[in-house]
């Protein structure tokens, strides 16, 4: 499923004393089946921005399209694409109310006129997927921990089969394991059901760990779009509007001030490894298991 | 006997959660803080460290006296938060400062606001005035003293909260995580007022987060997991255990974690480094 945005604006409060104009001239284009992380600061237009995908809000300017069909023409059926494009809010388990956890992740296919039947048939498929064992499916969902409860709460969208999730800050308030641990569950779902997942988030060492490509914005406008890395060489523009990059490339960039002639453009501690393991080996910096290994090949000629 | 000399003290402090049926009867009970001593000298910063669920903010509720120990004893500033006579004095001791903003904030003027506390504990209004002033410098708000709460970004709200607190003058602040919500700008801005606080005001700061990179420049750090302390040191101690840490759901700095794979890949890399300069140095000087 594509979305293309053409020139969109959104204007709060139009013709009052609190107008806002929080987008402005947004032109994206998200294709099948990748995974996006949108960064900007709070008030950037993130949240604006993809409450559009769904048409949850309508644009005061421009155009949104999906699959091609403009979804603001007279009879366009809104309701079936808020069930294609899934929108889990952040703090999403606010939003949990069912006596347990099973009716509340059939809530959202009961309400697209499913079967009882198909309803259960959903409501596993997607507690599985979010890897809730079954265990707690008729426990209150207020009984569970926080990690659980977002993942009954993601569980809820996922029974819907959207083909598009978006996810605003799904890992906010979760502990590190937490916070791999959903995030691990997503790039999954996305590798298995090739769905398009756009994920809102603040961490820049997680976008730089998952997603393929970055948007940012900032104003209102995208400010950058393109890979983790084309987008984190622009540090210090992203400095400027409140963002940073992730940890280790201010390293990789301290290193090369050094003297140190890696490549500045890692941006996951495992890609900084890589690079430093490399460099130094090229200055003949051995690791010790190496180095012994190393004296001992050069020992035995003379064996 | 309460020590003085402690800032916050706690012995074998047990608290536990009761599950009740529809009908409010009990049906079982939850230990969220099991047997904790803890002994929090003044004037430090501590950080507590825990994985959801572990029992952090149910005993940071217990040094305002917002929750009572079910067994055990907590002591706040020498008094023991049991003993219901001094409620206001363990209140006035050690302010507290949640993880939502939003729910922070009443007043419909900045000013307004931080001074409600002290308006509260009855300060004649001149001293209000000038606490409120203070306290706003203190976080590096007073330009906004005149501006509507609402219309103040995240990091910004959360400033106007801590100064809302520290204008009671507590001995001691507790910041249940202040920064979960806010993006890596409010994050600092957060993060600088509460050093600051340290620093200049010399109030004793109890930040609990799950951000490793919070933790850095704390005095002491404890690790909490299923109600227990279970490890204790400085930021370079504990993150020098990185295994152990995931173990208990936790993570290390990004920078420490590259440290401790290099070091993993045979490199001669010391334990516990946390800053990216010390990192830099130690790669440039292996030869």
């Amino acid at each position: 499923m594509s979305i293309k945005l053409e020139h969109v604006g959104y204007v709060y409060s139009q013709g009052t004393a609190y107008e806002k104009h929080a987008l402005k001239d947004v032109n994206l284009e998200i294709g099948d089946g990748q995974f996006i992380g949108v960064i900007g600061h709070t008030g950037s237009g993130k949240s604006t921005m993809i409450q559009h995908l769904n048409g949850l809000l309508k644009a005061t300017e421009g155009t949104v399209y999906v699959n091609g069909e403009n979804i603001y023409a007279d009879g366009y059926d809104l309701k079936s694409l808020r069930t294609k494009v899934g929108l889990v809010f952040q703090y999403p388990e606010h939003q949990l109310f069912e006596v347990d956890v099973i009716s509340d992740v059939c809530f959202g296919p009961k309400n697209q006129g499913c079967s009882q039947e198909e309803c259960l048939e959903r409501a596993r498929e997607a507690l599985q997927l979010v890897g809730l064992p079954e265990k707690y499916y008729k426990e209150s969902p207020f009984d569970l921990s926080g990690g659980q409860k977002r993942r009954v709460a993601i569980a809820g969208v996922l029974a819907m089969k959207p083909e598009v999730l978006v996810l605003d800050e799904p890992t906010a308030g979760l502990d590190p394991k937490g916070r791999d641990e959903i995030l691990d569950q997503i790039l999954l779902l996305k590798k298995e059901l090739h769905m398009t997942v756009i994920l809102v988030s603040h961490s820049m060492e997680d976008v730089a760990k998952y997603v393929e490509r970055i948007i940012v914005m900032d104003k209102g406008k995208v400010m950058l779009d393109g890979s983790p890395k084309e987008v984190f060489s622009h540090y210090k523009e992203l400095e400027q509007v409140g963002l940073a990059a992730p940890q280790v490339t201010y390293i990789m960039h301290e290193l090369a001030a050094h003297g140190l002639p890696v490549r500045t453009d890692a941006t996951t501690v495992e890609e900084a490894a890589d690079e430093i393991t490399r460099c130094l080996e090229e200055r003949k910096i051995l690791p010790a298991e190496k180095n012994i290994l190393q004296a001992a090949q050069q020992k035995q000629p003379e064996a | 006997m309460s020590r003085l000399a402690d800032m916050i003290r706690t012995k074998k402090l047990v608290f536990e959660y009761e599950k009740r049926d529809e009908e409010g009867n009990v049906i079982g009970k939850h230990r969220a803080i099991d047997e904790v001593d803890m002994e929090i000298q003044p004037g430090q910063f501590i950080a507590i460290l825990g994985h959801n669920g572990s029992g952090k903010s149910t005993l940071a509720k217990h040094m305002n006296a917002i929750l009572l120990p079910e067994s055990g004893t907590m002591w706040v500033d020498g008094k023991d938060t049991s003993d219901l006579s001094h409620l206001w004095e363990v209140r006035q001791s050690a302010g507290m400062v949640f993880q939502n903003p939003d729910n922070q904030i009443i007043g419909t003027v900045v000013e307004e606001d931080v001074g409600f506390g002290p308006e509260n504990l009855g300060v004649p209004t001149d001293e209000i005035w000038k606490r409120v002033e203070e306290s706003l410098s203190a976080v590096g708000m007073i330009e906004y003293r005149h501006h509507s709460p609402n219309k103040l970004s995240g990091g910004q709200k959360q400033r106007v909260a801590i100064a809302g607190v520290v204008a009671m003058h507590p001995k001691c602040i507790v910041l249940d995580e202040p920064t979960a919500m806010l993006d890596p700008n409010g994050r600092k801005e957060v993060l600088r007022a509460v050093q600051g606080l340290r620093e200049r005001e010399r109030i004793t700061v109890i930040l609990i987060t799950h951000y490793m990179e919070e933790v850095i420049e704390a005095d002491q750090v404890f690790v909490m997991d299923q109600g227990h302390i279970v490890m204790q040191g400085t930021p370079k101690e504990v993150f020098s255990q990185v295994e152990t840490l995931k173990k208990y759901r936790l993570d290390v700095p990004q920078v420490t974690m590259l440290a401790y794979e290099l070091q993993q890949r045979g490199f001669s890399i010391p334990d516990g480094i946390l800053r990216k300069e010390e990192l830099v140095d130690v790669l440039c000087q292996l030869n």
